[in-house]
């Protein structure tokens, strides 16, 4: 039975090795070392002191910036994350029209979602939205006077959410592998029987989308709670102004990385794994009424 | 109801064209079916009708009205494609309904007319379902009855057997057959199956290359095809082709078949030097026949109610005859064969029908 069972699954493991080996060797001790870490007080220079639940208590109970972290990384993933992917779906949607020069396009979209995560974008962005940036200056051709996107509370998360929802590419590739797989004819079909456009899109698309849909959402929730680099950058990894760019990732690096508090960014970690975790697993259970899959099993 | 004029009707992608000044008239309440090898046009022909492809030049009118211009959903046609292209996310009744909400039309008049699809196809137990819960043959039920529920004055069919195997095949093509007897509306049909054209056409449309080979009723097709390939396209097993060299030397024209004796023609309207000389598997008789030979069984293909044997002749051609079956033969057995002439279709080189003015001449 042993033996049956590795001839079956062999060359499965074998292909998923160098992540297996990665996790084993590399992400799960410092995982479960975070874990126990959580739960003591720890500065990196003198060995962790066991405090129990003290510091999972004192950011429910009387971390404020915890709160605002939690805040300002919920309004962002709430906004982005649909953002994005309409945005993502729009551009699958146009591409999907079969123009002949797709692959230069489909690279062309894709290229601010590698350059993305990178710094020099996040630079980029800082001095597109500055006081005297570009944005503004184009505002002032049309008699507008722009503000300080960046370091105004009120706007300096929404330039996050446009620079988010520019980061198209990987989803849109994905959606447009989605919309690929959805037969022609059944569009010529309702093409036949008179289906306006728009009903073609919420009866025919969407639903048959719906699995790719659900990925993507998954995946850009995941991603989206986890956005680190720009806002550090942006904020010149301070969370400024006023805390609206306090993202939990900002937040979590300063505490361990600045203030050396290593105990309690460990315990700030872990509570966005459940966070994270809790999205996902409702994603999951809220699917059955709204993912189609074509080759389910009654 | 309507019928359908084609006129000088081309279809091109850039240089390449795929229907070449097409002329048809298809008469209202027939059951017309577009036959040709893949690729022969009959595909895009049907899709330029139904409003899925651009018409590149000429006009296609549905009754009166031209129709190159009209988007398909105002052609007043209903389409069956060959995948069924069923809504997979919709149950049986959805899919029936989906294409009614378009049109405003009273609930009550939509169930009515689902209902009366579901009746005529018997598919009323499947309305709960979705497709991938239903057979091949259901699902192809379900995306006619789809058809029907618009009350259409054109339906069209492209392939829809295909991809059924070939027991269901014959069941509904026989289905189709009664639904067009019951309802007597229009009908094109496209196929790669000369059978399916031969035993359910009014009239059949021969393709190849874009372009009608003939037009007719399937035993028009059959009896008098008017060039090569139609000859060689209708009709099964196949038509024998005997290549003949023409001797008009005495007066009289006599037809040199390797492999057969040299036997008198009548008199054709064609001055040609060498014809094709066809012959239907059935009209080979076994021991009979105006002009005979000997030839060795290769092969013996017993399928019940016939045999077709499979004959060289000593100049190493082939011909297909069908027996009828009470005999039984053995590969390798020399056996006579023979055929009368009148039997004999006769092309000039140009591969195109000739008729014999009158049939009295004599076997040499």
């Amino acid at each position: 039975m042993i033996k049956r069972f590795i001839a079956r699954n062999a060359p499965g493991y074998i292909f998923l090795s160098p992540w297996l080996l990665g996790f084993f060797l590399l992400a799960l001790g410092p995982i479960l070392a975070s874990l126990y870490l959580s739960f003591t007080k720890y500065d990196m220079v003198s060995d962790p002191r066991w405090v129990g639940f003290a510091n999972y208590e004192y950011m429910f109970t009387r971390d404020r910036r915890f709160w605002k972290a939690l805040e300002v990384t919920f309004t962002y993933v709430a906004l982005a994350v649909p953002a994005r992917l309409i945005m993502a779906l729009s551009v699958a949607m146009l591409l999907d029209k079969g123009l002949r020069t797709i692959g230069l396009y489909r690279a062309i979209f894709y290229l601010p979602s590698l350059l993305g995560a990178s710094i020099a974008i996040a630079i980029l962005w800082r001095q597109l939205f500055e006081q005297n940036g570009v944005v503004n200056q184009v505002l002032a051709v049309f008699g507008i006077e722009g503000l300080a996107w960046i370091t105004n509370p009120d706007t300096s998360l929404y330039t996050l959410v446009i620079l988010a929802m520019w980061q198209f590419g990987s989803p849109m590739l994905i959606f447009l592998a989605g919309l690929r797989g959805i037969p022609r004819d059944l569009y010529e079909a309702a093409e036949i029987d008179g289906t306006p456009k728009w009903r073609q899109f919420t009866r025919i698309t969407l639903p048959l989308l719906a699995p790719v849909i659900f990925f993507n959402l998954v995946l850009q929730t995941i991603e989206s709670f986890k956005t680190f680099s720009s806002a550090f950058i942006i904020s010149n990894g301070t969370g400024a102004p006023a805390d609206s760019l306090l993202f939990f990732t900002v937040y979590l690096f300063n505490e361990a990385f600045k203030f050396f508090r290593m105990g309690y960014a460990s315990a700030l970690a872990w509570v966005l794994l459940l966070i994270i975790g809790a999205f996902t697993a409702i994603a999951f259970l809220t699917s059955k009424y709204w993912v189609h899959y074509e080759n389910e099993r009654d | 109801m309507a019928g359908l004029t084609l006129r000088n009707v081309g279809k091109r992608y850039g240089a390449l064209s795929i229907i070449k000044g097409l002329n048809l008239d298809i008469h209202d309440g027939e059951f017309l079916v577009l036959v040709g090898p893949s690729g022969c046009g009959k595909s895009t022909l049907l899709r330029m009708i139904a409003g899925l492809e651009d018409i590149t030049d000429g006009t296609v009118a549905i009754g009166n009205r031209i129709v190159n211009d009209l988007p398909a959903s105002k052609r007043e046609l209903s389409m069956v494609f060959q995948s069924y292209a069923l809504y997979p996310h919709m149950t049986v009744a959805k899919n029936l309904a989906f294409g009614l909400q378009n049109f405003k039309m009273p609930k009550a008049e939509m169930e009515r007319r689902v209902a009366e699809a579901a009746r005529i196809l018997q598919i009323e137990k499947l309305m709960d379902r979705k497709p991938r819960q239903l057979s091949g043959g259901q699902k192809q039920r379900v995306a006619i009855g789809r058809a029907i529920v618009r009350e259409p004055q054109l339906f069209l069919f492209d392939e829809p057997l295909s991809n059924l195997d070939a027991e269901l095949r014959v069941q509904m093509r026989a289905e189709l057959a009664s639904l067009y007897a019951r309802l007597g509306t229009t009908m094109i049909y496209v196929t790669h199956d000369q059978v399916e054209a031969m035993t359910m056409a009014s009239r059949i449309v021969v393709l190849r290359a874009g372009k009608i080979e003939q037009v007719g009723t399937p035993q028009e097709l059959y009896t008098r095809p008017q060039n090569l390939f139609v000859a060689g396209f209708i009709g099964s097993p196949k038509i024998n082709m005997l290549q003949a060299k023409v001797d008009r030397a005495s007066g009289e024209a006599v037809a040199t078949v390797p492999g057969l004796p040299a036997f008198s023609l009548p008199t054709l309207p064609s001055a040609d030097d060498g014809l094709t000389l066809c012959v239907r598997p059935g009209a080979v008789h076994i021991g009979a026949g105006e002009v005979m030979t000997q030839g060795t069984i290769r092969l013996v293909e017993y399928l019940g109610n016939e045999s077709l044997l499979h004959i060289a002749l000593s100049s190493g051609q082939v011909l297909l005859v069908s027996d009828n079956g009470k005999t039984s033969y053995r590969s390798g057995e020399t056996i006579s064969i023979g055929f009368d002439r009148s039997d004999l279709h006769y092309f000039d080189a140009a591969g195109q029908r000739v008729e014999p003015i009158q049939n009295e001449s004599r076997l040499q």
